[in-house]
């Protein structure tokens, strides 16, 4: 087990290469392949986590070639967690997918099976590596299958596809300039090293500049605020199977490269460093209100919950420019907490889509009634969102909260109360849906039993498992946060 | 003065160029209304960025990265890991690309147009 962290990212990517072929041979084939690798992924991602809670950071070489010259895969606790969150989002969207497969030929589902391991391959890659250019490609990699997967959607996907390859690609290129300015100065691209370079030089001019380009291209990959333009009508019309996927897990991993750089590479020595810091914080704060209040105004819950994505990621950025060690602990468990939540409202919307083929709020009058385990995770996502006790939305924003009062930064936890009422607006407004609104008796589309009918077993056990998810995230917050700080500790201000 | 300029654009002129492309790619994705010269200036962009890579690639007097008998400071050969990266990202930009094409082709097919008023205006009929 010595190649622990290759494997988890070589898994996918040998699925994701078989699935189309095997998907010749029988249709389900190559799904079941990516399924198969995709839990075996994320078993040996547990594994890696115990190592590195046992015997500290993995630091995996590629090749043999001596750091800084070769590639590295470095883990430490906080990436060890959130290869956990990517590889299960992955496995239960997987599940989830298979519902949706159903009129598409031999080689449609094999391709986008295909997609949905690479997409999970790129995040975790993004997670683990170490290097900075191999970060550009692991970005790439999830880009581009996100291209694919959102055009899978049908007609309108096909254009917000198009839009958002526009605006990622300028992300790229961004990313791509900050890199060569950043290499330019310091003549290597291993992160660790690169973070000890900067240390000695006086190059604070150039790397402000870079700086500004990274915050803008990770800004437009994870919908921060000003840059969110593409990330509501690509989750609205994302492919069904994989929105959940989309939504809760790949607007994080941006979020957490911006953290590798602000505080790993850059560090609190850098000159403007407070400067980045209140611009990051600036603009999400505009986030979260801007967020909130165009969500309230929307009828389709995909919209709603899009529009809420980019108040939520306005959280995590928010903890980063707070910068504190429980701060930082809060941001990221609020990234493990808003994958799951966002992902199981997801699921739940994709539940009632499949049965009865709608998404609009107003058709949810009464659906406790046929759906009691859907609309269970729409009430405790909703209430998670809001943040009520003892769901970890709660903890999360409790932590952001503190770590503001630490530093005296009064102004964040005003915002972050302002921002958690307006989310209950429109969270309870779902909530008011679900149980209080008259049916409107909808016509399933699938022929179903007598009593209480659910949807079938691959959709029932993400959603049950996104419920439990909220519920022990939240109740075993402090272990998660212990685990974080081992970490956090180091890095933090 | 003139020696001035001529230092200045000797030494940077290159990277005051490659930021005008930059820009003017940026500037053709805002404005153009049909998608394919949208795409056509997104590859304009990201051949900016490899050009800027390439030109602090380069150095004076220095030759090719192969290793020679009579040549042997690393001083005197160019580092070749800046043309290494951007072959990957000429890859990168390629299937980029591809799928931004592919993706054409479908709204082509679905919309019968790839002007934007076309596309909009065609939105409203999907649900």
């Amino acid at each position: 087990m010595k190649n622990l962290p290759a494997y988890i990212v070589l898994l996918p990517l040998c699925s994701a290469l078989l699935s189309l072929a095997l998907s010749k041979i029988h249709k389900h084939l190559g799904r079941d392949v990516v399924f198969g690798a995709l839990v075996g992924s994320l078993v040996l991602s547990v594994v890696q986590l115990v190592r590195v809670i046992q015997n500290g950071p993995i630091h995996y070489i590629f090749g043999g070639y001596k750091i800084p010259y070769g590639i590295e895969f470095s883990v430490d606790t906080i990436n060890a967690v959130i290869v956990i969150m990517v590889c299960m989002l992955g496995v239960l969207s997987c599940m989830f997918a298979f519902n949706f497969d159903k009129n598409g030929d031999a080689l449609q589902v094999g391709g986008a099976y295909t997609m949905h391991a690479l997409l999970v391959l790129g995040m975790v890659g993004m997670t683990m590596t170490g290097d900075v250019f191999n970060l550009y490609v692991f970005l790439e990699i999830t880009s581009l299958t996100a291209y694919c997967l959102i055009a899978m959607g049908g007609s309108r996907g096909i254009v917000s596809a198009f839009r958002y390859l526009l605006v990622g690609t300028v992300a790229a290129t961004f990313y791509l300039l900050g890199v060569g300015i950043l290499y330019s100065v310091t003549g290597t691209l291993n992160m660790s090293d690169m973070a000890a370079c900067l240390k000695q030089g006086n190059n604070d001019s150039a790397m402000l500049m870079a700086m500004m380009f990274l915050i803008s291209a990770f800004g437009i990959k994870m919908a921060l605020f000003p840059f969110h333009g593409w990330q509501p009508s690509a989750y609205t019309h994302a492919h069904t199977g994989a929105r959940p996927l989309i939504a809760g897990a790949m607007g994080k991993i941006p979020a957490y490269a911006m953290f590798r750089y602000l505080y790993c590479i850059y560090g609190k020595d850098f000159k403007y460093f407070r400067y980045v810091l209140l611009i990051i914080g600036v603009i999400s704060v505009c986030g979260m209100i801007y967020g909130s209040v165009r969500a309230m105004a929307q009828k389709d819950i995909r919209k709603v919950l899009a529009y809420s994505s980019v108040a939520q990621i306005g959280y995590i950025s928010l903890g980063f420019a707070i910068g504190s060690p429980l701060a930082l602990a809060g941001a990221f468990l609020h990234m493990l907490g808003h994958a799951f939540m966002k992902g199981g409202l997801f699921f739940a919307a994709g539940a009632i889509s499949w049965k009865y083929g709608t998404f609009d709020l107003n058709d949810f009058g009464r659906i406790y009634k046929r759906m009691p385990f859907t609309a269970g995770l729409l009430t405790v996502g909703a209430l998670s969102m809001i943040g009520i006790p003892p769901t970890v939305g709660f903890f999360s924003k409790w932590y952001l909260a503190c770590g503001a009062a630490q530093t005296h930064e009064y102004v964040y936890i005003f915002v972050l109360v302002l921002s958690s009422l307006l989310n209950a607006v429109y969270f309870f407004k779902v909530i008011e849906k679900v149980f209080v609104q008259a049916d409107k008796n909808r016509k399933p589309l699938h022929p179903e039993g007598k009593g209480v009918t659910e949807a079938p077993i691959t959709i029932m056990i993400p959603v049950v498992t996104c419920i439990l998810m909220i519920l022990l995230l939240g109740v075993f917050n402090v272990k998660v946060i212990d685990i974080l700080l081992i970490s956090l500790k180091g890095v933090a201000l | 003065m003139m020696t001035q300029i001529e230092t200045i654009l000797a030494g940077k002129g290159i990277y005051f160029l490659t930021l005008l492309l930059l820009t003017l790619g940026l500037y053709g994705i805002i404005v153009s209304r049909n998608y394919m010269k949208k795409l056509i200036c997104m590859n304009i962009m990201q051949v900016a960025v490899i050009f800027f890579f390439l030109c602090f690639a380069q150095k004076n007097s220095g030759t090719i990265p192969v290793a020679m008998k009579h040549i042997v400071h690393a001083v005197e050969y160019i580092n070749p890991l800046p043309h290494g990266l951007m072959l990957t990202a000429i890859v990168v930009s390629l299937g980029t690309t591809g799928v931004g094409l592919a993706l054409l082709t479908r709204i082509k097919e679905k919309y019968g147009s790839i002007e934007e008023k076309d596309i909009i205006e065609g939105e409203k009929q999907f649900r």
